[in-house]
């Protein structure tokens, strides 16, 4: 059973294939936590200011995203806007899209959570210091800011490599459509095979997501000496 | 050169529909001790308006005869020369004490690291904490980051050291500690001002008591006369408060009463 299973793995080019829909999977969340971190760290500075206005539109902002499933978010972008307003997206850039708008959005809110977070007397101590408001930011308050926030935003980054899965049904083939279509391509040959690829995959998500989930403890440890 | 080193002149401070500062006048000559206090609010106010850490709404404060409030830009060089120390010590969580002192030093006024890790370092056996350079603050006490946040400020070789209730949120006995470096500061010449609600320590360590109260001086005079003869009801009234009655005799006589 094994053999026919490991038989499958190997058959023509399928470990090839598989290796492929990883790199898309990657590819797409690499794409989406960049670009979600970039405007992210840019959102959590405007999410700092206090007019009411920019509070309203970020916390509509962050509740649409916390309570829409992320598949309803793709299906409303890659079938939605097809339908109402012409405008077809290939599978992948609508997968961006919706990556990014969760991702960004919630990663305003953990900058801003880090940037409000560090005490005001902080701001002052330095500048009684006689430092100019750039050293402030610089020597004291980023790296603080920072130290608070990289935990939470690798926890991001790996719910984002996760969730990505979901792309599938939308039409991206990446890793998990291809083992699908591996499955079933040996549905007769090797039936069992089944669990075998998707123990694969499993294997594929955790070499990636696990080492990038022990950053922060390492992190911490380095910030403890 | 100007009389006082570091002069408010009928300052004004309000916050909002508060004022707290309605016209306070102070001198501080170089090489004085000027104790605020011992009560009434706004005296913490009067520190941070001093280096800028607030604005005031009206008067002048004046460094060396020049004036320096109202202005927003380069504030950072007003307080290069005009050093403070808060209540809540404020080290800097993620440096060493090392890093927490020559921060400064190196990146406000530019000077090589090298000398001004060796200066940190005597500046840190003199107030006792020569084994701590390579901790982090949290792992201080009180008394320990408190010594350390003054040898910060006085890293930066400023001309005035404001002091805002520095003891205020230490244990009893970790007052003691940090007190003698303020004296020690005194001793070599700092010039101060110091608020504090630690009487004896204003005694001791003052060149002149300032009463602030509801935003006004009620009064200003030596200490001796300030703690012995003051001028004004309500600083006596003050003082009186931190007299008690002693209560064992009316205590022995009940305890004999009942013993009868």
């Amino acid at each position: 059973m094994l053999a026919s299973a490991l038989g499958v793995l190997f058959k023509g080019r399928n470990l090839a294939r598989l290796l492929g829909g990883l790199w898309v999977t990657l590819r797409l969340s690499a794409v989406s936590i960049l670009l979600s971190v970039a405007l992210g760290l840019a959102l959590g500075m405007v999410m700092t200011l206090r007019s009411p206005i920019i509070r309203a539109l970020t916390r509509l902002w962050l509740e649409t995203i916390r309570i829409v499933p992320q598949l309803v978010l793709l299906f409303i972008v890659y079938f939605g806007l097809a339908r109402a307003f012409n405008l077809q997206l290939s599978g992948e850039a609508a997968a961006v899209v919706v990556f990014v708008f969760w991702g960004a959005g919630e990663m305003g809110d953990l900058v801003r959570g880090a940037l409000t977070s560090i005490p005001a007397h902080q701001r002052e101590s330095g500048a009684a210091l006689g430092l100019t408001r750039w050293q402030i930011n610089r020597y004291v308050l980023i790296p603080q800011t920072l130290r608070r926030l990289i935990p939470q935003a690798i926890n991001l980054a790996t719910r984002m490599i996760k969730t990505t899965s979901l792309v599938m049904i939308i039409g991206v083939v990446e890793v998990l459509k291809i083992s699908q279509q591996i499955i079933d391509a040996s549905r007769y040959d090797a039936p069992q095979a089944a669990v075998f690829i998707y123990g694969v995959v499993f294997l594929m998500y955790f070499m990636v997501c696990w080492p990038i989930s022990l950053l922060p403890g390492r992190l911490e440890k380095r910030w403890k000496e | 050169m100007a009389e006082y080193l570091l002069e408010a002149q009928h300052l004004r401070k309000a916050f909002e529909d508060k004022t707290v500062l309605q016209d306070v006048s102070l001198g501080v000559r170089r090489g004085e001790v000027v104790v605020i206090g011992p009560s009434g609010c706004g005296k913490s106010t009067l520190l941070r308006c001093l280096n800028g850490l607030e604005s005031v709404d009206g008067g002048e404060i004046l460094l060396e005869g020049q004036i320096i409030s109202g202005q927003k830009k380069n504030l950072h060089l007003i307080r290069q020369r005009v050093g403070m120390v808060f209540q809540s010590y404020d080290l800097f969580p993620h440096m060493d004490v090392l890093g927490n002192l020559v921060l400064g030093p190196t990146r406000a006024l530019k000077r090589p690291s090298k000398e001004v890790e060796t200066e940190a370092m005597a500046a840190l056996a003199r107030v006792g904490l020569a084994d701590s350079a390579h901790v982090l603050p949290r792992q201080l006490s009180g008394g320990q980051k408190q010594r350390v946040a003054l040898v910060r400020a006085m890293l930066m070789h400023p001309e005035v050291l404001l002091l805002d209730e520095i003891t205020a949120a230490l244990d009893p006995e970790m007052v003691r500690e940090v007190l003698d470096v303020v004296l020690e500061l005194a001793r070599s010449g700092m010039t101060m001002v110091i608020v504090t609600h630690e009487m004896r320590f204003a005694e001791a360590v003052a060149d002149r008591v300032v009463f602030l109260e509801n935003g006004l001086v009620v009064e200003e005079s030596v200490p001796a006369q300030f703690f012995h003869q003051p001028h004004t009801q309500r600083a006596q009234q003050f003082l009186a408060s931190f007299c008690y009655d002693s209560v064992r005799d009316g205590k022995n006589m009940q305890n004999t009463k009942e013993a009868n």
